[in-house]
């Protein structure tokens, strides 16, 4: 047996044969390749860069700008640094993501179940808006939106009025901003505390259900402490909260909270297109869930809003969750669209003007490409959290 | 007990089935069970009927029964109560399709497009044989005769400038040049990541992970504005070719995952069952595992190509005049001021057209091809 043993041992192979050494001499090869092309490459630019008499580096970006920003959340003027737009566009970036991932979750989740519904005409409706609206370009959309509507409302002088003090033109979405008086910072406090309190007693009651069975109406007792005791306080203090209407003054409105028809022409194609996409995930979700889930919880005795929410809706999350984060993922690149029409996103504020006059095209891009990753890598880092939160626990 | 039956007496024997009760069948039956099930669902139907009362008529109208087919100019448009204006399509129709392509020249892509179609139309017969070649001959050759065709430059043909080119023909050359070149790249791309090889593999990690994270517009403003830095001194080349080049690598990660879905879906026993025969590495993924996977994700690259085909009218952001940047440039036309809703809503109809059906083929084909594997 054991001489036969050593024949069956497979010969060694000759080296150039041998699959470890050709992964080996494969890689090597590969790697002297990518050096070589990024060499060329780095050389290359250096000298076309040296040529144009542009310098490498981050020091412009504490050079002054001399241009101004259509809208900023921080600060900014003329004399601001190059560093600034960055962080202007930024922000503006994360606005628009964050508000249209928002509003796009709502539509997208309404038009899902709506799709499912048993009401025919609602299915009908949502089928019509979902096959309509995810097979037009989002660029199409936005530009529609923005020169075709908002561009055809009336003038400043004009204005429409929408009543208790929202006014809407072609400069934008005006709306009565609320000014914070004496004592209001109280309720403000009250609230965030509700917020905790809801939080804690949600936690408590699971606690005591699971030990115990016995319930408890967390939903109506957070209710109260989250939005009713601060109520009670702010009228008990004679409603310290005061409204800035906006006021037509000379050539525009003043005062209030201006809404731009760029950031609202984006916001409405970001939303409508990703809404149906994310109304495709939910309905893909639900319908994953098995019938014989709906037909227990019924046989159980749970109404059907009951099933949805305790039965049908936690188990469709584990199917909707992965898609619906690339859908997030999706928004926030589409995002980037905004330079169309000049909504002045990072990527057409820095990528754009700010490249414009300072011609330090490898820096620019690289900064603005590293802040897409950085969003892609946090957004799927905290729905990867969210999954694992939402996944089956299996004993 | 005592049961009154004064009426009807049951007596014993064959009786025939009852009719269902009226308000189960019929058009009453439908109404009761899809509309008016409870009392929430009657109030939203009859909200909803309400609504698409108020807004559809009017939209019939505008776009059909109101509205100017032809014309010459804005003046035919300028009648009281008229509605969409399609003359303003009608007189730019072939700018919205070739762009500033020379009039007197439009038989060449018209040539390259009928040739396409003629291509096309043997691999939905059933009875053809020889799809495999025929795919081949139009993903390897096909692109080169169109090429000659539309640009020209040999053969005796006049050179057109890819800067003439313009309208849905760029639209339709982006992507399918986008779709074409970069399904080689993303098939090496996906068996990179499924490679045992470290440094193979997270090179190819990298790269998918990296140009599926950023936004098309910033790769393409990164090809027009990088590229020419990139290359020696004093080589200038075309802006269609480094939107193109851009596309591609941008696409090529995304055909890798696609891929990269099809591998995964192989049993595992198909590359056992390949290296027990014998077969080397680039065999047994050539003739067992690739034949299987990408037979299994040509609906993935129907949808692909689908968000791509949308994606290009990013294009315009960089300057090229494809469909939607034709269409902005003409509702910008003083002649033809004030018409920028039946622009876009042509655009949109055009893009519509091209994706719905493409997304029905690829539910067909996914249905079709749904034969085995599946888990």
């Amino acid at each position: 047996m054991s001489d036969h043993d050593s024949e069956l041992k497979p010969s060694k192979p000759a080296i150039w044969n041998d699959p470890k050494y050709r992964a080996l001499f494969f890689q090597i090869v590969l790697v002297l390749a990518l050096g070589y092309f990024i060499t060329t490459i780095v050389n290359n630019t250096l000298t076309n860069m040296e040529s144009r008499g542009i310098s490498t580096g981050f020091a412009f970006l504490s050079e002054p700008a001399g241009f101004g920003i259509l809208q900023s959340l921080i600060e900014f003027d003329e004399s601001h640094t190059y560093g600034r737009t960055f962080f202007v566009g930024l922000l503006n970036t994360m606005l628009v993501a964050g508000l249209g991932i928002f509003l796009a979750t709502i539509l997208g989740f309404i038009m899902g179940v709506a799709r499912l519904s048993r009401n025919w005409v609602v299915a009908k409706v949502a089928t019509f808006y979902i096959e309509i609206f995810r097979n037009i370009p989002l660029l199409l959309q936005i530009f529609f939106w923005y020169f075709a509507v908002l561009g055809a409302l009336p003038s400043v002088r004009q204005s429409m009025s929408l009543g208790a003090g929202v006014e809407f033109n072609n400069r934008g979405l005006y709306l009565p901003a609320p000014v914070p008086e004496n004592g209001f910072a109280i309720v403000g406090w009250l609230f965030l505390a509700g917020i905790i309190a809801s939080i804690l007693l949600a936690r408590w009651a699971n606690k005591r259900q699971e030990s115990t069975g016995q319930q408890f109406p967390v939903f109506f007792s957070s209710l109260g402490m989250i939005f009713g005791l601060p109520l009670l306080v702010f009228f008990v203090m004679g409603s310290p909260l005061s409204w800035d209407y906006p006021m037509l003054k000379g050539f525009n409105f003043q005062g209030g909270i201006s809404i731009i028809p760029e950031l609202l022409a984006l916001l409405l194609a970001l939303t409508i297109y990703t809404g149906t996409f994310i109304a495709e995930t939910v309905r893909a979700g639900i319908n994953a869930v098995s019938h014989g889930q709906t037909e227990a919880a019924m046989a159980l005795g749970l109404n059907r809003s009951k099933t949805m929410r305790l039965i049908i809706i936690p188990q469709a999350m584990r199917v909707i969750i992965p898609p619906l984060t690339s859908q997030y993922l999706n928004l926030a690149k589409n995002s980037s669209l905004a330079t169309a029409v000049g909504y002045p996103d990072i990527v057409a504020v820095f990528m754009g003007t700010t490249l414009n006059q300072t011609g330090q095209a490898v820096e620019i891009t690289m900064m603005t490409m590293g802040v897409y990753l950085t969003i892609s890598l946090v957004i799927s880092m905290f729905m990867n959290w969210f999954n694992k939160r939402m996944a089956l626990v299996e004993r | 007990m005592t049961v009154t039956t004064e009426t009807k007496k049951y007596e014993l024997g064959h009786h025939p089935d009852m009719a269902p009760p009226l308000t189960t069948t019929g058009l009453i039956g439908w109404l009761r069970t899809n509309l008016f099930s409870s009392y929430m669902n009657s109030v939203l139907t009859i909200f909803v009927l309400y609504l698409l009362y108020l807004y559809i008529p009017p939209l019939i109208e505008w776009l059909f029964i109101d509205a100017i087919w032809s014309g010459g100019s804005r003046e035919a448009c300028e009648v009281d109560g008229a509605g969409a204006c399609w003359a303003f399509i009608n007189s730019r129709f072939s700018q919205f399709m070739y762009g500033f392509y020379p009039k007197d020249l439009l038989w060449r892509p018209n040539t390259a497009g009928l040739l396409l179609i003629a291509l096309m139309v043997p691999l939905f017969l059933k009875s053809f044989n020889y799809k495999w070649v025929l795919g081949g001959f139009i993903l390897i050759i096909y692109p080169f005769i169109a090429f000659y065709l539309i640009h020209g430059g040999s053969f005796g043909l006049e050179t057109v400038e890819t800067n003439k080119w313009g309208g849905l023909m760029l639209t339709l050359i982006l992507s399918g040049v986008g779709i074409v070149a970069s399904l080689p790249i993303g098939i090496v791309l996906a068996l990179g990541r499924r490679s045992e090889m470290p440094i193979v593999k997270s090179l190819s990690v990298v790269y998918i992970e990296f140009w599926r994270g950023v936004p098309l517009i910033t790769v393409l403003f990164m090809s027009s504005v990088m590229l020419p830095l990139f290359l020696p001194d004093g080589s200038d080349f075309d802006k269609l070719l480094r939107a193109m080049i851009g596309i591609i690598m941008f696409q090529s990660a995304y055909m890798a995952e696609v891929v990269r879905g099809g591998l995964q879906a192989i049993p595992k026993g198909q590359y056992e069952a390949a290296s027990a025969l014998g077969l080397s590495y680039w065999k047994s993924m050539g003739f067992i595992v690739l034949p299987q996977a990408l037979k299994l994700v040509i609906p993935g690259i129907v949808n692909t190509f689908i968000a791509l085909f949308k994606d290009t009218t990013l294009v315009l952001i960089i300057g090229l005049f494809d469909l939607l940047a034709i269409i902005q440039q003409a509702n910008s036309d003083s002649a033809w001021l004030g018409f920028d809703t039946e622009g876009y809503v042509f655009a949109a109809s055009v893009f519509w057209v091209f994706c719905f059906s493409m997304s029905r083929y690829s539910i067909a084909l996914e249905a079709k091809l749904h034969t085995g594997h599946k888990r």
